[in-house]
């Protein structure tokens, strides 16, 4: 009942729910049911695609929780994704066990390949699942939690916060890509087996990570939607709009910004975790300050402050990158620039304020 | 000896370390009848002396009006009372026990001081309900306010203060739609929900109608006696129909206190102030 009272008076939220709900039936069904030569048929292939975009939604809705409703912009949400990534990514490299190239039953190859005799502190307990992922969202949250003490204490807002949070996924970037990390440098981790005994090339475990991502989305959306629709939420966009007000007013600004900026990295590391089974690989350019720049972009495609607009924006974006890159690979970033440059400029409300406009006329 | 002693005195059983004091939630203590106690405050931008050597004190239940040129330091005594700006020298209590240097900004609104800028600041992008509903005294920690509840009483106090700051028809409106002196009462409304025992008010009829202003005027004066009121104004005329004493600064310390018309007829503040605006 309290989910309900959370929809209440947000149509484009039970919108979007039921399109989500309608997809997570429907792609399996088509792609099981249906034989290729049906022109309604979903190729594994696609079932894969989606389930990587809806991860990508899942992001897009951590960031716009941050920048739409708190007005921090980060540019560094990537990290967060990518952590949740590394951390899954620990995990399924743990599942390989002998079937490695090298044949080591405890040791991924990169670190035979290194001449290395143990496996690393930092990779014990990644055998099991259940604290795998406790530590995709333990990771990410802690960094946001120690990152986000440091930077509201200091009282560092706008712009040079954007700065220091790219500067924060550059420096994790440069920090991964070194072999001697042990998060296997430059190639990351991939050759993935399978996830909690289910080989990852099977049709059915790809139609459950879709599934699960559908599902993650759902969630993560209500989740936020409480923050938002509760009094903390209200605080926030006061904290947005007038943060010394706020501040006077009685509020721990500092204290509300780092529950929230974490609660979203929290979210980007479950969309990474996600992710990463998926495409099946994880490497260092996950944090790559472009990354991060770009689910702004998806966001402010969108539309900022709406949550809904921000994952329909991810998925528009997305699938414009998977449609370019294939057909004109030069042309895609150009395109990516000229889009984000038209809806500053033409949609300062995204594509959803076309939408949320013409509700109110009527 | 003198370190046996030293040890001696660490080691008394009644003493009570400095930070083993509780310095927020306190209920502040004006048994004295005094709220607010500036003491040989000085504060210094780039060696420019915004405050020097200020004393000032203001009495429960007071309404006090300051004046004074431009510059004479009337915010920057406001950014030093809420927090905003750490003073080099002097003290600030609260009443007799609060330590207001020692505090942050939403500590000391929460030990009960309110403040309303010289440009009137509302919450935008919420109703005015919402506005009065954010600034309500209660619980201001993150998890008390995720789960937050409007009861009943705090609906109707809310509907009060609406009907005090007479905007009870703007209700549901947008507070980014509001004229500019609506803004400034909004504003004040919000203080009266933080529910403060001393109002720190900014200029608070800048911007404002003649028919605005009487009606601010009567709002500030009902609000003396339950509250105290410090209110910095420029202008003489709504100085003159609300003050009972006014306190004139200049270069950062007290010129002259007393009554307006005693004020008006110190010769030093007629030469450093009311002299350059004429007869104002």
């Amino acid at each position: 009942m309290k989910m309900l009272n959370v929809l209440k008076a947000d149509r484009g939220g039970q919108i979007f729910l039921l399109l989500l709900l309608l997809i997570a039936v429907v792609v399996p069904l088509l792609n099981q049911f249906t034989t290729a030569d049906n022109p309604l048929h979903i190729s594994t292939y696609t079932v894969a695609l989606l389930g990587k975009y809806l991860a990508f939604a899942l992001l897009a809705v951590a960031v716009d929780l941050v920048w739409g409703y708190l007005g921090i912009l980060s540019l560094g949400h990537g990290a967060f994704f990518a952590l949740g990534g590394y951390a899954m990514g620990m995990y399924l490299m743990r599942q390989i066990g002998e079937r490695g190239v090298y044949g080591d039953p405890l040791l991924p190859d990169f670190m035979v390949f290194l001449n290395w005799d143990s496996l690393p502190w930092f990779w014990h307990g990644f055998d099991m699942f259940w604290f795998a992922m406790l530590m995709v969202m333990v990771v990410p949250g802690v960094l946001a939690f120690v990152f986000g003490w440091l930077a509201f204490r200091s009282r560092v807002t706008g712009v040079y916060l954007s700065i220091i949070t790219q500067a924060l996924t550059y420096a994790l970037m440069l920090a991964f890509f070194r072999n001697e990390m042990g998060f296997g440098g430059n190639n990351g981790l991939t050759d993935f087996k399978d996830i909690l005994g289910f080989s990852l090339q099977e049709d059915s475990t790809r139609i459950a990570l879709f599934v699960a991502s559908a599902l993650a989305l759902a969630l993560g959306y209500l989740a936020c939607r409480l923050i938002v629709t509760s009094r903390l939420g209200r605080v926030a966009v006061a904290i947005r709009d007038a943060e010394d007000r706020t501040r006077f007013t009685g509020y721990k600004v500092e204290h509300v910004k780092l529950a929230i900026f974490t609660f979203s990295a929290v979210l980007a590391g479950i969309a990474g975790a996600l992710y990463v089974p998926q495409v099946g690989i994880i490497n260092p350019g996950e944090f790559s300050p472009l990354n991060s720049i770009e689910i702004v972009i998806w966001v402010a495609v969108g539309g900022r402050a709406t949550l809904y607009g921000a994952a329909a924006g991810a998925l528009m974006v997305n699938y414009g990158k998977t449609y370019f890159t294939a057909a004109l690979p030069e042309v895609w970033l150009f395109a990516l620039g000229a889009l984000f440059v038209l809806v500053t400029i033409f949609l300062p409300k995204g594509v959803i304020g076309l939408f949320r406009a013409k509700d109110k006329q009527t | 000896m003198k370190a046996l002693d030293q040890l001696r005195n660490t080691m008394r059983r009644d003493r009570v370390f400095d930070f083993m004091l509780q310095t927020s939630g306190l209920e502040v203590d004006v048994s004295h009848g005094t709220i607010l106690y500036l003491e040989d405050i000085s504060v210094s931008f780039d060696g420019f002396k915004a405050i020097n050597n200020l004393n000032l004190y203001i009495d429960a239940g007071e309404l006090r009006c300051i004046i004074g040129p431009n510059g004479a330091g009337k915010t920057t005594m406001m950014d030093i009372i809420t927090g905003k700006t750490r003073p080099d020298t002097g003290s600030a209590y609260f009443g007799q026990n609060i330590d207001l240097l020692h505090l942050t900004e939403p500590d000391i609104a929460q030990a009960g001081i309110g403040r309303k800028f010289q440009k009137p600041t509302v919450f935008e992008s919420h109703t005015l309900f919402e506005n009065l509903e954010l600034a309500m005294a209660g619980d201001k920690r993150v998890w008390p306010t995720l789960f937050a509840r409007l009861h009943s009483q705090q609906l109707e106090r809310i509907d009060e203060v609406l009907e005090t700051i007479g905007l009870q028809e703007h209700r549901y409106q947008l507070a980014g739609s509001l004229s500019h002196g609506q803004k400034q009462w909004l504003e004040i409304g919000m203080l009266l929900m933080q529910d403060p025992k001393l109002l720190l008010v900014d200029e608070p009829v800048a911007g404002m109608t003649h028919q605005e202003m009487d009606r601010t005027a009567e709002l500030l004066t009902s609000l003396a006696g339950q509250h105290s009121v410090v209110v910095v104004e420029h202008d003489m005329d709504f100085v003159r129909s609300i003050a009972r004493k006014v306190t004139v600064l200049h270069q950062g310390s007290v010129l002259a206190e007393g009554s307006m018309n005693e004020v008006q007829n110190d010769p030093r503040v007629v030469e450093v102030y009311l002299g350059e605006q004429g007869e104002a």
